[in-house]
């Protein structure tokens, strides 16, 4: 596992510390995650929900919840009622 | 008057009776908070102000009703309420206050129930021991030297030092059961789509469940019929029926089928925590219970396929932390963001701690191209065959009781750096997340060093019934409730 | 197709359709744009913690719809996925959308090109949601999260198109449909409908695929036709000068008539792609497919089709005719009730088409309805009025929208076919025109035209002119 590479897809920058700590913890860990590899699970459908239980869908009604203050209200910076990042392109 | 010793329904019929006002009930357990926590650190924050408000208005109230009527309640900082800052104990939302209510709060406080803090928590409740929150650990009421378990350990802690009647928590992979057991108080993990998850910050969204902490088991019981049902606002609630599980109650197990799975009794296991289980096997056989060993075959492979599963969720969970639209953001005025990389980064890089780190380093991995049908999709296949195990077990079985942990609460700082270790203690508890299943720990006896050791007792999805009476029955058998930490 | 010498291009569409409900395609905010910026915000389109999405059934049933009529299978169960990726307009760091569990597979349009009709494949429609809009300003971005969480629905063609006409076409098709199924406005402009294209070429006669590229900001479909015609050009361009092509997104910039790669400065996407845990599959029963099924529309080309046998009338007009439901619908009901399917079709595609397009009317705007035109073609085909007359009537209909024997009899318009009445009028016209009438004897025929104009002068051109002309003729001893 390239820990650089995963760090850039997470987003997440790390410490040295923290580089050296996983790239020593990552393999082992991973070692272990892989016991289950032995196990044969051919034909068997991966179980995301493990409860049954009957879906349902919501009705297409308009029902506000928030005014546009509460939308803003935790927002690190905007500009008018946007919300503002440093430039994207 | 002091209500330390008593249960919350004991206090709720008080105040229904008039015997005692909401304000009275509210300021001494306020008081208990002031004079307590800064040695145990139970809250992130105390809501003062609010409960105290809300209590002179229940207060003013002609007709005092409500299953909770006046009871104060910590909650985890895991879910949201309106207008109180909200946490999840990590730094990225330190200063974040919800706009909207989780519906378990709104369930609680419609029963007349009254927000008394927001209980502390390993950061995204991703520990085992609280020592990953930003807001430093939650201590042991029974020793301050030792954790109180994770992650709900601000709540286990807050009950057992009796600074709450009753607490909120949530379990992913044993984070309400283990705290219960290390804290001596009863703990219940619901079947799994049992309680909304609406306004609960999500950690892993398929093995979340919220539930109650409480000295008693009735209590406990209380709540979940205040909290489980149907939610629109949640597509994995259950349609099922919620019954008046704390009128119900019943001692007598007779006829009751209890389980040992076998594969649990293992080396691994303490003198404590095993003489204690054997103690309670006892206790459930003169209860009028049969007792006999199953076996759950894939038993080793549940922590595994629990942190495949709860890593890879919670690294997409954990996405939205990113510095835009709420919550810590990095400080760019000195050095700006060279892109858009740089700036989440750097964010999410000093807003979240090395656990949660660790763990989405863990599920991006588990996702990404290339490795996703070895890790997620795999441990989704044998998540499928561990419920497999667990519905033949349950064919001969009505409840399987077990350990909650292989040892009794452990001392701080003794584990943190060796995260592997910490993993796997939680070969007991995850299970029951993997395959939906309502699991309690309830507290049994103290060991040797003067600490609580529980047991566990889980049940066949929506069977939560039968779970509490064995429960109920090792409380009568034990009367742990009777006993408090001494410094507290 | 000899117009790219012995290369060929291999083109397939992605339309992303904004579908029509209320509310967002897993929370009740509004879907209209009106409002100010994050007004329709709700805890859900914020990504705030602990908010959880449910599904607009709405949402399901318009896409099943599009499936179905795109001769898709649907799925009895499909799921939903998350695609997870940092953008600041994408509030949970995920979008939800469908991935290897679509709702629809399997289907196939059929296009009209070249007076021919070809079949397109339908690789997959599936559910998802819309992102929020990014606003730069230099040095900084505004958010604004109104259109975030919008139902869009995917439809993903086979690369079954081969030439950048035909593409615009099939998009011009799938609007169609679209429409006809009232499940989305299909407005390039404003983005109710976006289309992406991939585009590679490869010589023909091979098998293989060459590199695609995908094409993306084509705002009209005559976009989607002269990017596609640039782009192809500059692969045989790469490939002939020697080089690769690559694997890219490139924009479309209308001004210049050219495309540009995105920069990209990000790794390629890794997009970890997992079923989504706070979702359940979507269940869709035999029976709501069946109902679903029972409620759709006859599309266009098999109602073109249909006019073209039923009513006898010229494939144009048939394929005129059937481009907007609405449109069909009223000629429908014109031609039924006049009993004159051709005079219908005339009335309803030069009259009608043309008040419409001058008016920038909507047809369900029109006060003319269609029992009424159907009225009027009867009094021309009974004679009551003649056709000229017919097309004042039509005028007044068009701005009072009154029934049209309300307007001939209010302004005296009924036709004169009594013959004595115009035998006398007739005369009228020879005894006051002696110098025309000796002309005509002398065999100046042409004046033959004068007197009837003189008569339906006279009649304020209320005279069936048939019978003008055989007393004309008689009168003038022809």
């Amino acid at each position: 596992m390239e820990l650089k590479k995963v760090a850039q897809l997470a987003r997440l920058y790390l410490s040295e510390q923290e580089m050296e700590e996983f790239q020593k913890q990552m393999k082992s860990i991973f070692q272990y995650f892989e016991e289950i590899k032995d196990i044969d699970t051919k034909g068997i459908k991966p179980l995301v929900t493990p409860t049954p239980m009957e879906a349902f869908f919501r009705e297409d009604e308009v029902i506000q919840t928030l005014s546009v203050e509460e939308v803003l209200q935790n927002a690190p910076e905007k500009s008018g009622h946007l919300f503002k990042v440093p430039p994207v392109v | 008057m002091d209500f330390t010793s008593k249960e919350a329904h004991e206090i709720k019929d008080l105040l229904v009776k008039g015997e005692v006002s909401s304000q009275e009930v509210i300021q001494f357990f306020l008081q208990r908070i002031e004079d307590k926590d800064p040695k145990i650190n139970a809250f992130i924050t105390v809501n003062k102000e609010g409960a105290l408000k809300r209590a002179q208005k229940l207060d003013q109230l002609k007709e005092k009703k409500g299953k909770l009527f006046g009871i104060p309640i910590a909650i985890k900082d895991m879910l949201c309420t309106k207008g109180l800052r909200t946490t999840a104990g990590s730094k990225i939302l330190e200063n974040f206050i919800p706009p909207y209510t989780a519906t378990v709060v709104k369930r609680l406080e419609e029963e007349g129930a009254i927000v008394i803090g927001k209980a502390n928590q390993d950061e995204f409740a991703m520990g085992s021991s609280n020592e990953t929150s930003y807001f430093g650990p939650s201590k042991n009421p029974w020793n301050f030297e030792y954790v109180p378990g994770g992650s709900s350990g601000g709540s286990a802690a807050a009950v057992s030092a009796r600074m709450a009647p009753l607490s909120i928590g949530t379990d992913t992979g044993g984070s309400i059961r283990q705290p219960a057991h290390f804290c001596g108080v009863v703990g219940v993990k619901p079947t799994y789509g049992r309680v909304s998850r609406y306004g609960v910050i999500a950690f892993a969204s398929s093995l979340d469940q919220v539930g109650p902490f409480s000295l008693s088991v009735k209590d406990s019981a209380l709540v979940l019929e205040v909290i489980c049902g149907w939610d629109a606002n949640d597509s994995t609630t259950a349609k099922a029926p919620v019954s008046e599980w704390s009128q119900n109650l019943s001692a007598d197990l007779k006829g009751l089928k209890v389980g040992l799975p076998k594969e649990y009794f293992t080396e691994a296991l303490s003198e404590d925590v095993r003489q204690t289980l054997d103690r309670a096997i006892e206790a459930v056989k003169q209860a009028g219970a049969h007792v006999e060993e199953v076996s759950l075959p894939l038993t080793r492979y549940a922590v595994p396929i629990y942190y495949i599963i709860a890593t890879s969720e919670a690294s997409s969970n954990l996405a939205r932390y990113d510095g835009v639209r709420f919550g810590f953001r990095a400080d760019f005025s000195r050095e700006p963001a060279r892109d858009l990389v740089d700036f989440y980064s750097r964010t999410r890089g000093e807003g979240f701690g090395t656990e949660v780190k660790r763990r989405i380093i863990l599920g991006t991995h588990a996702l990404s191209s290339g490795y996703y049908d070895a890790y997620y999709k795999k441990a989704c296949q044998v998540r499928f065959l561990l419920r497999e195990d667990f519905s033949k077990a349950f064919e001969k079985c009505d409840v399987l009781m077990s350990p909650v942990a292989t040892t009794s609460a452990f001392k701080l700082g003794e584990r943190i750096h060796d995260p592997l270790t910490m993993y796997t203690n939680d070969i007991y508890t995850t299970s029951s997340n993997l395959a939906g299943l309502p699991s309690m720990s309830v507290p049994v006896e103290l060991n040797s060093e003067g600490l609580p050791v529980g047991v566990q007792i889980s049940a066949s999805h929506f069977e939560e019934q039968k779970m509490l009476n064995v429960a109920f029955s090792l409380e009568k058998a034990f009367n742990f409730k009777a006993k408090r930490p001494k410094d507290v | 197709m000899s117009k790219y010498g012995d290369w060929e291009p291999v083109i397939g569409l992605e339309i992303h359709a904004q579908l029509l409900t209320k509310s967002k395609m897993f929370s009740s905010d509004s879907t209209s744009f009106g409002g100010g910026d994050n007004e329709n915000v709700s805890p859900v389109t914020l990504g705030l913690p602990g908010a959880l999405p449910v599904v607009n059934k709405k949402a399901v049933e318009l896409s099943v719809k599009v499936g179905l009529a795109l001769n898709c299978k649907i799925r009895h169960f499909s799921v939903f996925a998350r695609k997870n990726y940092f953008y600041p307009d994408l509030p949970k760091g995920y979008q939800i959308s469908q991935y290897d569990e679509p709702l629809a597979e399997e289907g196939f349009v059929e296009i009209y090109v070249d007076g021919q009709i070809k079949k397109i494949g339908i690789t997959r429609a599936h559910m998802e949601e819309d992102a929020g809009k990014s606003t730069h300003h230099g040095d900084f971005t505004l958010i604004n999260l109104n259109r975030a969480g919008v139902p869009l629905l995917e439809i993903v063609s086979e690369p079954d198109i081969a030439s950048p006409a035909e593409a615009a076409e099939y998009a011009r098709t799938i609007r169609r449909i679209l429409r006809y199924l009232e499940v989305c406005d299909g407005n390039l402009e404003e983005g109710s409908m976006r289309c992406d294209c991939n585009v590679s070429v490869r010589k023909k006669g091979t098998q293989q695929f060459g590199t695609k590229v995908e094409l993306k900001n084509l705002n009209s479909f005559r976009f989607v036709e002269k990017a596609l015609e640039y782009e192809i050009e500059r692969q045989i361009m790469v490939i002939e000068s020697g080089e690769k092509v690559i694997q890219e997104t490139r924009l479309y910039d209308s001004a210049k008539n050219r495309t540009h790669s995105m920069r990209s400065k990000e790794e390629a996407h890794d997009y970890r792609y997992f079923p989504d845990p706070d979702l359940l599959p979507v269940q869709i029963s035999e029976n709501w497919i069946q109902e679903i099924k029972s409620s759709l529309p006859e599309l266009p080309i098999y109602r073109a089709r249909r006019f073209q046998e039923e009513f006898k009338i010229p494939e144009y007009d048939a394929f005129v005719l059937t481009q907007e439901k609405d449109i069909a619908d009223y000629f429908e009901e014109v031609a039924e009730q006049s009993g004159n399917p051709k005079a219908a079709s005339n009335w309803v595609m030069v009259e009608l088409l043309r008040e419409i397009k001058e008016s920038k009317k909507e047809i369900s705007n029109v006060k003319i309805q269609p029992k009424q035109l159907a009225q009027l073609i009867k009094m021309i085909d009974s004679k009551q009025i003649s056709g000229k007359i017919a097309k004042t009537v039509f005028a007044e209909m068009w701005e009072r929208g009154q029934d049209p024997q309300f307007i001939v009899k209010e302004k005296g318009l009924v036709q004169i076919s009594d013959p004595s009445s115009i035998e006398k009028m007739v005369e009228e016209v020879l005894s006051s025109s002696p110098q025309q009438v000796k002309q005509y004897r002398e065999g100046k025929k042409k004046v033959f035209g004068y007197f009837v104009g003189q008569v339906m002068k006279a009649t304020k051109g209320q005279a069936n002119p048939e019978l003008v002309n055989k007393i004309l003729k008689e009168k003038l001893g022809d």
